[in-house]
């Protein structure tokens, strides 16, 4: 069994490779979202509440397979692409929610000393919406990280793939999917545990929030 | 005396929302070293007048100037117009992330672009001007109303702004801290700080105002020293107000 090792290796790391390549990738887009969906003009804030509303309706599978077939793209990318947008889609409601309990008072006193407002939204507003939804996204992480399991349906040789590789030779479902759900674990533990100290590091007096 | 420059004029300002006509047709002016004092029933328009003059919310019709210079507004000049205004709010408006020293030093840093260094030494200067140095690294949430409110004005006079335009700043305080609050107010005005200010405080505005405003209804009832409109007013509403006024917050 030893020698496939290997190949269980390389899945795990084209799992964390996806699944940090799309939760970034959802991160930035879902920042972008949500100061588009509050802050933008009509046009914008349609566009930006349309988007979370698609990609919070259909099934990670689906937008996978529009995202592979539709557009003619590698694996990998398509996998980064869908499952990205869909967690942007999410993420993005928790930071307008961040937002709107952000006292208006904070926008107006930053604008009455001369700020524009895409200054006081970078230098006022997301300060305290990243560090308001910083829990939240850490449940989040938790929960999409385990749909790069997904990404096997288009191809993606990720872990699961090279273990059902492996089960066809060895015919040993149990051993594998026991190492593979042990490494699922680390990869999901390991990441909320880097964002907990993201938020300790953070952390100030008047964002408490218990978690 | 030689005659004071006129630092901000009003003219015909108004504003509605809705069917709700919130300022109909305000007209004043302020000049150099001035303390004017805005009194009146509450939702009689004088918080919107504040943001209207500083286009926080603005205007539907009138004239605003600034050093004479009449205001034409557009989103880049505002931004320049802002910083010469400072505004002092009712809820503070701390900005939750910053510590008292970030709060003065983010507009010095992020507006008028200065070096770090220099831009902490002049917020220093004006926390000590308001009491306030040693508390310069504690957060909003860890200070009092008085202290928040304190720091308020610590970041609009680092603006070194032409005039500073207080929004009842003492409304949701203690009464034991507003002493604080005003204590500073009325050192800005003997130090000649050009003083626009909406309050109930009629001790403050007895002791300090060269001017005090009534309005009602958007509209200026009646203007004059203090001695005139607190003393001698001649409107009907202003003796009733002023009645009232005396009722429910004593003689001071």
């Amino acid at each position: 069994m030893i020698e496939y090792l290997p190949g269980l290796f390389r899945g795990v790391i084209v799992t964390i490779k996806l699944g940090f390549s799309f939760f970034i990738f959802g991160f930035v887009v879902g920042n972008i979202i949500a100061i588009g969906q509050v802050y933008g003009n009509k046009f914008i804030s349609l566009f930006c509440a349309g988007f979370a509303w698609v990609f919070r309706s259909l099934p990670a599978l689906v937008i996978l397979y529009l995202w592979y077939f539709g557009f003619n793209l590698s694996p990998f990318l398509a996998a980064v692409l869908a499952l990205g947008l869909r967690t942007a889609a999410y993420q993005s409601q928790f930071f307008r929610g961040a937002i709107q309990s952000i006292a208006r008072g904070q926008m107006t006193a930053a604008r009455s000393l001369g700020m524009s407002k895409l200054r006081a939204v970078v230098k006022i507003i997301m300060p305290q919406m990243l560090r308001l939804s910083l829990p939240y996204i850490s449940n989040e992480y938790a929960i999409t990280i385990k749909d790069t399991s997904l990404a096997f349906a288009i191809g993606v040789v990720e872990i699961l793939k090279e273990g059902r590789l492996i089960i066809t030779v060895l015919h040993n479902p149990m051993d594998i999917f026991m190492i593979i759900a042990v490494i699922y674990l680390i990869i999901t533990r390991g990441g909320t545990y880097l964002l907990s100290l993201l938020e300790k590091h953070y952390r100030i007096p008047g964002f408490e929030i218990s978690n | 005396m030689e005659e004071r420059k006129e630092i901000l004029r009003v003219e015909d300002l108004h504003k509605s929302y809705g069917t709700n006509k919130v300022l109909q047709g305000i007209s004043l002016n302020i000049k150099q070293g001035q303390t004017k004092v805005i009194i009146g029933p509450s939702g009689t328009g004088k918080s919107t007048l504040l943001t209207c003059v500083n286009y926080l919310n603005p205007p539907d019709k009138g004239r605003i100037w600034l050093e004479g210079e009449e205001i034409i507004y557009s989103e880049r000049e505002i931004n320049k117009i802002r910083q010469k205004k400072g505004f002092v709010f009712q809820q503070f408006n701390l900005f939750n992330h910053l510590t008292a020293l970030g709060n003065v030093m983010v507009g010095l840093t992020e507006v008028l672009k200065k070096k770090k260094k220099e831009a902490r030494e002049k917020a220093m200067y004006e926390l000590e001007r308001v009491g306030m140095a040693d508390c310069a690294e504690q957060y909003p949430a860890e200070l009092s109303g008085g202290q928040q409110q304190r720091v308020g004005i610590a970041r609009a006079l680092a603006m070194d702004p032409l005039l500073i335009m207080f929004d009842e700043p003492t409304s949701a305080l203690d009464p034991e801290l507003m002493g604080e609050v005003l204590d500073n107010m009325t050192k800005l005005a003997l130090e000649g700080m050009t003083l626009l200010v909406v309050t109930h405080e009629m001790g403050f505005a007895r002791a300090v105002a060269d001017d005090i405003i009534f309005m009602e209804n958007g509209r200026i009832v009646e203007e004059g020293p203090p001695e005139k409109l607190i003393m001698n007013p001649e409107k009907k509403r202003t003796i009733e107000f002023l009645q009232k006024i005396t009722q429910l917050y004593g003689e001071d």
